[in-house]
């Protein structure tokens, strides 16, 4: 896996950016309490979360469904907190 | 001076529903086309439209288009033209069969023909009795939408340009748009796109508003570039509202908590409904709801330390009630309040949802403008669609489910205009301009060399309390004069934008930046087009002029960026094959 520099995590940042309201306030609050305390593993598990279509993602972070990968589980309840 | 160019048939600025189904278009006719888009496509903010999309394919009951253009024409409240109207809804039925052919997984009847729900303001025989109309693909008929066209402009080879910022319109000396100026957030470079015709479907502005449902990504780009172009705005004065979303989030509150028992309180503790609406109290109408709750807080009783929004109280329900009627309305509440609706009231505020005003266009998508005698000359080589233009379909208040309509029939309409445009008018590229990107270059090294200036976060803030306490819901004179003062003034701070982070790559410190100067420019817009309007009229409820006045302001607004200025032009009363439909008082 390639490192997770600055420069993607700028990225990453801007990918949080989404269709919907509700992930934006999400992931919003995300960025400015829990993102930059994420290691190169949680990095790269984020990134795969926000490939997720806009309603799958809400319905995870709303806790109506779950995924089945348990990494990608760990973040979804980083976000289900903030 | 060392701009890079590209060069395509048509470059299309947005990659919605309106976005994609013009370069589906386009693409599919053999023009090379490009969309650029902020985000990636399937991300853009049609995917919150839930509802459905309106046609009058009568699957489940009688209907006709004259029917569902009635009831759009007395939605706009007579604002709309009804041209454009009809030609919307006579295309509707053959628009959503071309959806399901393209695949879109519309619900069904048994018999397997789609099926079709009731929405509110959607009859028959010209206002009788409710008709089921609306077609969905359960609760995600948005999302459903974007991925279809998404995947058959992959298909028809349209090139995508994702995390692209369009900056500037380019007009040549005669007028005509050549291209944009575009910034590519991965290098931080900017290009010229340079076109044969260019389409912008830039979705809405609805983030001007303190309370807004839109998503972070609706500023209103195309609007600001077309402001900065010296390109006229439509009908800015009309914005949609919901009165119950989460006060600082945006998140709404179904309307089914008041059906249930919930009830709206002022700072002092008052059921206020019951002095502004006697018997319906807080089950009046949402737009007469709304208005009260404003009127509450401008008079100064107001909850929070701001004053600044109303409270939704619904423990007295009790936690039985709450959980097993209003489902997900405790978790959005904590989640988005940070209060536990069994315990506590909910803050909220009438929010901002939708955009009727816009760019304007026919309903062939040509962008259109004064010029001379005639106050619609056709722009040459500019289209618009979508939430973004105004043909003017949705004229003072939009009928729900008609937003995704708008965007296929005419997303299609402007790629078919463009392609005539360009097969008929432009055998070869008009040339560039010598200072094509001057203005793009030079408002992207203002931002960075900016110093002393002002915060991107505090302007934004000021003008969304601006926005949202002079132009929400409950205008009247007194206020509106007092916003257009306030919003010039927060206008002059936008113009010292600062920036701390300096770097090229993804800085999305910039992108924001150059967003809040879009976004300023439609609130100016809508302050100015709103104080100027003395009449009420659909969403534009002026409380010194409560009733609607046909005899004066039966008319088009348009806003001119470089003087603030305001002309009006005629509302389209000649529909394409159908009698006038003449205004009536509007009752429901």
């Amino acid at each position: 896996m390639t490192l997770i520099d600055a420069t993607e995590k700028k990225r990453i940042r801007w990918r949080s950016r989404r269709g919907l309201l509700e992930l934006d306030i999400v992931l919003e609050r995300f960025l400015a309490r829990g993102f930059d305390e994420l290691d190169q593993d949680q990095l790269a598990d984020y990134r795969r979360l926000l490939a997720l279509d806009d309603n799958d993602f809400l319905d995870v972070v709303n806790g109506k469904a779950d995924l089945d990968d348990p990494a990608l589980m760990a973040i979804v309840r980083l976000l289900r907190a903030v | 001076m060392g701009v890079p160019v590209r060069r395509f048939d048509a470059v299309i600025v947005g990659g919605g529903g309106a976005g994609l189904r013009a370069a589906l278009q386009l693409s599919e006719a053999g023009l090379k086309t490009a969309v650029l888009s902020k985000v990636f496509p399937t991300r853009s903010h049609t995917v919150a439209a839930q509802g459905g999309i309106s046609a009058s394919l009568g699957n489940v009951q009688e209907d006709h288009w004259q029917w569902h253009m009635y009831d759009t024409v007395k939605g706009s409240d007579w604002l709309g033209d009804q041209d454009a109207i009809e030609f919307m809804c006579r295309t509707a039925p053959d628009a959503v069969v071309e959806l399901e052919h393209f695949g879109m997984p519309f619900d069904r009847l048994e018999n397997g023909k789609i099926y079709q729900r009731p929405f509110g303001g959607h009859t028959q025989h010209n206002g009788k009795t409710p008709v089921q109309r609306a077609c969905a693909a359960a609760d995600r008929t948005g999302h459903a939408m974007l991925h279809t066209l998404y995947q058959r402009n992959v298909r028809a080879n349209t090139q995508f340009f994702v995390e692209w910022m369009a900056l500037d319109l380019i007009r040549d000396a005669d007028g005509d748009v050549v291209g944009v100026t575009a910034l590519e957030m991965e290098t931080g470079d900017i290009y010229i796109l340079h076109a044969k015709a260019v389409l912008f479907a830039t979705g809405g502005a609805g983030r001007i508003y303190a309370a807004s449902t839109n998503a972070f990504i609706n500023t209103g780009d195309g609007l600001g570039m077309c402001v900065r172009a010296g390109l006229p705005l439509e009908d800015m004065e009309f914005w949609q509202f919901h009165p119950t979303g989460v006060a600082g989030a945006g998140v709404l509150i179904t309307e089914g908590v008041r059906g249930e028992g919930g009830i709206l309180l002022n700072a002092n503790g008052e059921r206020f409904m019951e002095r502004y609406a006697p018997n319906l109290k807080d089950l009046a109408p949402r737009d007469f709801v709304s208005r009260s709750m404003e009127l509450e807080v401008l008079e100064g009783r107001g909850c929070g330390p701001h004053k600044d929004h109303v409270l939704l109280k619904l423990d007295h329900l009790g936690p039985d009630i709450i959980n097993q009627r209003l489902p997900g309305i405790r978790e959005i509440a904590i989640k988005f309040a940070g209060v536990d609706p069994i315990k506590e009231p909910i803050p909220v505020i009438p929010t901002c949802h939708y955009m009727m005003g816009g760019i304007p266009t026919n309903y062939r998508g040509e962008v259109v403008a004064p010029q001379g005698d005639n106050p619609e000359a056709r722009v040459n080589g500019f289209y618009a669609a979508g939430e973004c233009a105004c043909a003017s379909v949705h004229g003072a208040n939009r009928l729900g489910t008609n937003s995704l309509l708008d965007l296929v029939v005419f997303g299609k309409s402007a790629g078919d205009s463009m392609i005539k445009y360009i097969r008929d008018e432009m055998p070869t590229w008009k040339d560039l301009p010598a200072d094509a990107a001057d203005r793009s270059l030079a408002r992207v090294a203002r931002l960075d060399g900016q110093t002393n200036g002002e915060e991107v976060a505090d302007v934004r803030a000021a003008m969304q309390r601006t926005v949202q306490s002079r132009a929400g819901v409950f205008r009247n004179g007194a206020n509106l004069k007092l916003g257009v003062d306030e919003i010039a003034q927060v206008a002059e701070r936008a113009r010292l934008l600062q920036i701390k982070d300096k770097s090229k790559v993804f800085n999305t410190a910039r992108v924001e930046a150059l967003e809040v100067e879009n976004l300023i420019e439609v609130a100016v817009a809508t302050l100015v087009a709103a104080e100027a309007r003395k009449e009420s009229r659909g969403a534009h409820a002026h409380d010194d002029y409560p009733t609607r006045d046909d005899e004066n302001w039966m008319k088009h607004s348009l806003y001119f960026g470089s003087d603030r200025s305001l002309r009006y032009k005629p509302v389209h009363t000649k529909p394409l094959s159908v009698d006038y439909i003449p205004p009536k008082e509007r009752t429901f």
